[in-house]
């Protein structure tokens, strides 16, 4: 099969927006974070305690919405943590998101383990399944994309939408990315600093942890260990890529979907020369690359990391 | 309206603000000690004293940034009766109808300048923002004031005095009756000064009071009804300002007469530094040099003239060593310099009080001390055992705080919190100490306070005095003028012959400055050695 043949199946583009899901919901809710101004390096553990939770909810019978549900809360209340550490304490973002993230991905195997003291095999749940949207799966190419996508999927599609509306068109985007650029530009304008901060990283953790639930409850049907497997640093990548900005937030999780179905179609193809780890490291050399390349010209929000308190100067 | 004549106060006295006894300190320093201040409607009352003498923390208790340790604040309601307002929270300050520009502007520049005054105006959570009746509402208010601006600019595409007008604009869309301006002029140039003054007093016509911080006296005398001068976190006068004079609200600012730098006869020593046919060609007109020819020689004072953005940068780098010339060489002591290096440069006695000082002259998160040693931390005083000696270090700092009458709550505070004029001192300090050989001065009274520029002048003709070489980049004329013994005019990247400075005719340099002289004619430098 020729490399342009694999680019214009309509079954290559549904596997990128599949593997792009997760990171969509990632990239969006770390780009609310920084935003406001904070770094959110728990991303990674809100990833694997968004799986967990989601998962389990469903395992107990909470139903698959409530398990996203439980998903986003479990999402919240890490990010209120690495909130309350880095806004009104004004502590290093650095170390309170890796603080967060090894804390959210330790207790969530703990819970696991805890839970299921001693099962091999992890136990299932019936997943979301592929939705039939009756006019968009009819369209030539997208229909069939589409086609097999779940319902977090479209969930996943519309929050880029949501996000790039609150954050451009309502009132409380323009004061989060005022906050993010001058703090004393909303305090002066009576505005609270740290509620719009601390909302902010909340609603971006919520969004990181239903990427995670997409994995246990879309992609797959369980929970394992490891299964984040740097999701979230990619998504940190991929926020500087998309300029803060929701709509290139999906083109470049798009892309690096892309990268990875490519390279797993390009190992059958090519495989017997080159060792797979090669064509594993493919998405994240490229991805590498484009941050390279987007980088150097980035416009950071001016005062990410930069902690801020009342009354000082 | 003539900017000379004093605004006649025509107004009913209804008192709109009341000050009573705020104090605040900031660990041992008492930045505000019992400070009363009245305000009435339609008043434009100047705040005056030096720098760190405590009209920012008042103003932003006022804002409610800050909460006072004690004190009250009365703001009239709108049926004139005084209430206290709620300390600490900015929308109170704001519901209350006031509005502040602040000495750095608090605009976030990613979004435009509608945005800016628009934001928290709103209820925050609504599905759309209508833009329509701010709009119109700004058009109305632009053309009432003079205040035009191109509302849908990002604010950092805009010019400091457009930044400005935003911020004005952004407290009377919210039909502020009292306008707080911390230092509006430290930023704006001379025409932009005047037309500020003039919408001021047009807007204090219409009834809204002003609070206007100042530190130049010219401009507080043309625009003002009434002075409170602070000094030393006091309110130590107030009067009329058809009753002030110059002189002793300067005398009141600074607590004693301001001294008058004199310059001495003296012959100068040997050169120092030559420069000879320097080119630096950067592309841009700000930091290219074009065959600049330039001598400064011991115990003598060389001012460089000129209006800032004409090649004072390039100078100024090349001279620190951070730059190196294409074309041309730099003799230092009569030696050609091959290798262009500041430590170097600063191994080799010239030290440099940078033209930014706030970003190039001091770590602000750093303390005092450290600041002071920073530039010499290779030096064997400030270590033991080949750490860092502390204590030295410390002691150091003690002194020049003593010495340089470094305003700080002492040597371990961190830099950023000192004032403009301190973090001078500060500078000078470090730079003086050392008994340095050449002094690149660049700007060096820029925004400073009566107090803190004479003592600036006195410093560096002291450091004269003792033999060194001063290199004065300036624009102010008067600054070139004491404390130059000759002075060269940089324009567009060409530096004219050095004239004595008593040969020298004022127009004449301003027409160099302007650019409308040529710059590179060849007169002969009086006092060279043939
Ligand atoms: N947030 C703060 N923390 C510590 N010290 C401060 C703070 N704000 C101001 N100061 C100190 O209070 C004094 C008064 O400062 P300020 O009100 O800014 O003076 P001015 O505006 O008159 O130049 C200065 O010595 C300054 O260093
Ligand atoms: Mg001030």
């Amino acid at each position: 099969m020729e490399i342009i043949d694999i680019l214009l199946t309509a079954n290559f583009w549904a596997a990128a927006l599949r593997i792009a899901t997760p990171l969509i919901f990632g990239v969006l809710g770390a780009l609310i974070c920084e935003r406001a101004g904070v770094l959110n390096l728990g991303i990674e553990g809100i990833f694997t305690a968004g799986a967990m939770a989601g998962w389990m909810a469903v395992w107990l019978g909470a139903g698959l919405w409530g398990g996203v549900l439980f998903a986003a809360l479990a999402g919240s209340f890490f990010g209120l943590i690495h909130a309350i550490l880095t806004v009104p304490l004004g502590l290093s973002q650095h170390v309170s998101g890796i603080g967060v993230t090894l804390l959210a991905t330790s207790l969530s195997y703990f819970t696991y383990r805890t839970a299921l003291p001693d099962v091999s095999s992890p136990p299932r749940i019936i997943p979301f399944q592929p939705l039939d949207i009756p006019i968009l799966s009819d369209l030539p190419f997208i229909g069939p994309a589409l086609l097999s996508q779940t319902a977090l999927t479209m969930l996943a599609l519309v929050m880029v939408f949501v996000t790039g509306w609150v954050l451009y068109r309502t009132p409380l985007g323009l004061a989060i990315r005022a906050v993010g650029d001058n703090p004393s530009s909303v305090e002066a304008q009576g505005l609270s600093v740290y509620a719009l901060r601390i909302g902010a990283v909340v609603a971006g953790s919520s969004l990181m942890a239903l990427g995670g639930a997409f994995l246990t409850m879309s992609a797959f049907d369980a929970f394992f260990f490891g299964m984040i497997n740097g999701r979230g640093w990619v998504c940190i990548a991929l926020t500087v890529f998309a300029s803060w900005r929701p709509g290139k937030a999906l083109l470049g999780a798009l892309l690096f979907g892309a990268f990875d179905a490519f390279q797993v179609r390009l190992q059958t193809e090519v495989g017997a020369f080159l060792p797979s780890q090669v064509f594993l490291m493919m998405p994240y050399l490229l991805s590498i690359a484009a941050l390279i390349i987007v980088a150097r010209k980035a416009d950071y929000p001016k005062a990410l990391l930069v902690p801020w308190f009342k009354g000082q100067r | 309206m003539s900017s000379a004549a004093n605004p006649s106060l025509k107004t009913s006295r209804q008192l709109l603000l009341q000050l009573a006894a705020i104090t605040k300190k900031f660990g041992p320093l008492i930045a505000n000690d019992a400070i009363d201040l009245d305000l009435h409607k339609g008043e434009i009352v100047a705040l005056l004293g030096e720098n760190g003498a405590g009209k920012t923390t008042l103003m932003n208790i006022l804002f409610g940034h800050y909460v006072a340790d004690a004190g009250t604040v009365m703001v009239a309601g709108a049926d004139g009766i005084l209430a206290p307002l709620e300390p600490g929270a900015p929308q109170a300050a704001l519901d209350a109808g006031i509005g502040m520009v602040h000495q750095h502007f608090a605009l976030a520049e990613n979004l435009s300048g509608l945005d800016n005054i628009v934001l928290g105006t709103e209820p925050i959570f609504r599905l759309r923002r209508d833009r329509t009746k701010a709009r119109t509402k700004l058009a109305k208010l632009m053309a009432g004031s003079g205040l035009n601006v191109d509302l849908n600019q990002p604010v950092h595409k805009l010019t400091v005095g457009e930044k400005q007008r935003i911020e004005i604009l952004k407290a009377l869309y919210r039909d502020a009756r009292l306008l707080v301006l911390d230092e509006p002029t430290a930023v704006l140039t001379p025409q932009e000064a005047d037309s500020l003054f003039a919408t001021l007093r047009q807007l204090a016509a219409t009834g809204l009071s002003v609070i206007i911080i100042a530190h130049k006296l010219a401009e507080v005398l043309a625009v003002s009804h009434r002075i409170a001068v602070l000094r030393g976190g006091k309110k130590v006068g107030e009067m009329a300002t058809d009753q002030a004079d110059r002189r002793s609200i300067a005398e009141l600012m600074v607590g004693r007469d301001v001294p008058v730098s004199r310059r001495s006869e003296r012959a100068p020593g040997k050169p120092v530094i030559a420069l000879r046919d320097v080119t630096i060609d950067r592309g841009d007109a700000r930091r290219s040099l074009h065959g600049v020819n330039l001598m400064a020689r011991e115990g003598e004072i060389l001012g460089i003239a000129g209006v800032s953005g004409n090649g004072q940068a390039a100078l100024a780098q090349l001279i620190a060593g951070l730059d190196r010339p294409d074309i041309g060489s730099v003799e230092i002591f009569g030696e050609k310099v091959t290798k262009f290096d500041a430590h170097q440069f600063a191994q080799n006695g010239i030290a440099r009080i940078p033209e930014d000082r706030h970003h190039d002259g001091m770590v602000g998160s750093m303390t005092v001390a450290e600041n002071i040693a920073i530039e010499d931390v290779r030096s064997r005083d400030y270590q033991k055992f080949g750490f860092l000696d502390f204590e030295a270090i410390r002691k150091r700092a003690e002194h020049a705080i003593v010495d340089y009458d470094v305003r700080c709550p002492g040597p371990d505070a961190p830099a950023r919190l000192l004032s403009g004029g301190n973090i001078q001192k500060l500078i000078l300090a470090r730079v003086l100490e050392k008994s340095p050989k050449l002094i690149l001065a660049n700007q060096p009274s820029r925004g400073l306070d009566v107090g803190a520029q004479s003592e600036v002048h006195r410093r560096l003709l002291e450091a004269r005095e003792g033999g060194a070489a001063v290199i004065l980049i300036s624009e102010d004329l008067d600054e070139l003028l004491t404390l130059s013994d000759q002075i060269a005019v940089i324009h567009a990247g060409h530096v004219s012959a050095a004239i004595a400075a008593h040969d020298i005719d004022r127009s004449e340099l301003g027409l160099m400055m302007a650019g409308q002289k040529k710059t590179d004619e060849n007169t002969p430098r009086s006092g060279d050695p043939a």
